[in-house]
């Protein structure tokens, strides 16, 4: 199926320093897309380090099975530092969407042919939240919100699963920074 | 409904060969297939199986061929550089008739290479890769679900065809993540009435590749052939979007299934391409080239390397087409519009020219 003519295609780049916690917003929307009975494909790719180097996924989710699993001008994309908003924020197709982690990236550091841009407090919310480390968690609850495919509730449901064991204490503040993302870019919030 | 799970590609290998009977993996890690042996380490145990890290990709073989020469479903799994370490192994199983699993998730060559994906190893999988005159037979799958399902497929070939079946990946469908549908094995592995099992109260059993008395060789070699000759109707294949094409592309594995998302750009625009993709490489899908080649006029090859599934398009097609051809050395992964442009070219130069006859 065209992507044009498709009723339920979406494809987003993830992007961010390796440690920010882009690969697991990448696979928490995968699984949350499953689970709600949709083809999805996560690919992942970086660096050889495990922290200070770059990371970005791509998700791709449809209702058909999915053909490629790479994007060259996705639907949307988020930007977690400024060497990623730089590399992929002009690469958003005109009516697509981006996101910023507007605690580490200004404003006039963002160029973009989209014409949906926000710009989310990450740390800040986080820090709300209970765990300022939570940032990828307040985009991702935004990203969830926007996409119009999932509800932020889906994803919560999905942390238990995506989450190892030992970090299942944290799912309640993930949970609330999740809540929080989503509600920031909600219509009239 | 069987269960749907998000799994990376590697892990979806090795789930189908613990579905499938494997019982035995030996192996050395090499990046980027590691989930595989890691998978396996973790899993086998569960299901009274033995992993095994061999001391290198040489010993990982050979006790493969040990095992499998017992009867058991035997895998061993690495990527480009340690599958070149496997061929001599690979040319005893083939010489002694001894079914196994062997997984390449290919990365980019020659040498050590990098980390890359790449279909740079299609020759080596293809001709044999090692000494002798022999063949394997190679599964291309493109998505973790194939890996899945491949992969229990490659285990009843083998034990079929006594012989040593190879799935070749590359590193982007080791590294995906998707559902994968875990659909249960139910069938019966055959009997191995062959296999080195203590000969108390039957005759002696013997599984060798050296024939020296006057005529066995020759013997052996055309026993061989003629299994081989009867892989043929093992063919698979899949074409999507093809019925009305003027233009098929023939491409395996990952960029086979990025091109599908590429045949949904340029029908966008009105370009009548599809597509045809083989799943066995060998046995090559020829018969199926041949027709598409003969039904539309023009085919076009796609590849990451510089031009070797090309050749067996070639001759397949048999002259009945002009056969185009695209190829890039690892390094990117082809994204859909860049490919839409390559083929864009092709179909710019020949539109309303091909066409079937």
């Amino acid at each position: 199926m065209t992507r044009s003519a498709n009723p339920m295609y979406f494809d987003t780049i993830i992007a961010g320093f390796g440690g920010q916690g882009v690969m697991l917003m990448g696979n928490m929307l995968a699984y949350a897309a499953m689970e709600a009975g949709k083809q999805v494909t996560y690919m992942p790719v970086y660096g050889v380090e495990m922290r200070g180097g770059t990371a970005n996924c791509t998700v791709v989710i449809s209702d058909r099975p999915v053909g490629s699993p790479i994007v060259h001008e996705p639907m949307c994309a988020v930007v977690l530092n400024r060497p990623s908003a730089e590399r992929f924020g002009p690469r958003v197709r005109k009516n697509g969407l981006l996101l910023v982690n507007a605690s580490l990236i200004a404003k006039d550091q963002v160029s973009t042919r989209a014409k949906r841009v926000y710009h989310v407090p990450s740390l800040e919310l986080a820090t709300e939240a209970g765990n300022p480390r939570l940032g990828n968690m307040v985009m991702l609850g935004a990203l969830a919100q926007l996409s119009g495919l999932l509800t932020v509730e889906q994803v919560v449901k999905s942390l238990p699963k995506a989450l190892d064991t030992r970090y299942h204490k944290l799912i309640p503040a993930n949970s609330a920074a999740l809540r929080l993302g989503a509600r920031f870019v909600s219509p009239g919030s | 409904m069987a269960k749907r799970v998000l799994v990376k590609g590697n892990e979806a290998v090795a789930m189908g060969a613990i579905a499938a009977g494997c019982r035995y993996y030996f192996g050395y890690p090499i990046t980027p297939q590691n989930e595989i042996p890691e998978y396996m380490s973790a899993h086998l145990p569960e299901v009274g199986g033995v992993f095994l890290q061999a001391e290198s990709e040489i010993a990982s073989i050979n006790m493969l061929l040990g095992a499998a020469a017992t009867g058991a479903r035997v895998m061993t799994s690495s990527s480009s550089p340690g599958i070149s370490l496997k061929q001599e192994g690979i040319s005893y199983l083939c010489g002694s008739e001894i079914p196994g699993v062997i997984v390449n998730m290919s990365r980019s060559g020659p040498g050590l290479g990098g980390i890359h994906p790449s279909q740079g190893d299609y020759f080596q999988a293809t001709r044999g890769g090692g000494h002798g005159d022999y063949r394997t037979l190679v599964l291309a799958p493109s998505t973790a679900q194939e890996n899945y399902d491949l992969t229990m497929l490659a285990f009843d070939l083998a034990d079929k065809y006594r012989n040593p079946v190879m799935i070749l990946g590359d590193a982007l469908l080791g590294g995906i993540k998707e559902p994968v549908k875990l659909t249960p094995y139910k069938k019966q592995p055959p009997a191995k009435d062959w296999a080195l099992t203590g000969c108390e109260g039957r005759g002696q059993r013997i599984l060798k590749s050296l024939y020296l008395s006057e005529g066995e060789l020759t013997k052996q070699n055309w026993k061989l052939w003629k299994k081989y000759q009867a892989m043929a109707k093992e063919v698979r294949y899949e074409l999507y979007r093809a019925e009305d094409a003027k233009l098929i592309l023939v491409a395996f594995g990952s960029v086979g299934r990025i091109l599908k998302t590429t045949v949904d750009i340029l029908r966008d625009k009105g370009r009548q391409v599809g597509l045809l993709r083989p799943v066995t490489l060998y046995p090559f899908p020829a018969k199926a080239v041949r027709e598409a080649a003969v039904r539309c006029g023009r085919l076009m090859v796609l590849e990451l390397n510089t031009g070797q599934m090309v050749e067996d398009v070639r001759l397949a097609a048999d002259c009945q087409a002009p056969v185009d051809f695209y190829g890039r050395p690892p390094g990117s992964i082809p994204t859909p519009d860049e490919l839409a442009m390559e083929v864009d070219k092709v179909w710019r130069k020949t539109a309303g020219k091909g066409g079937a006859k």
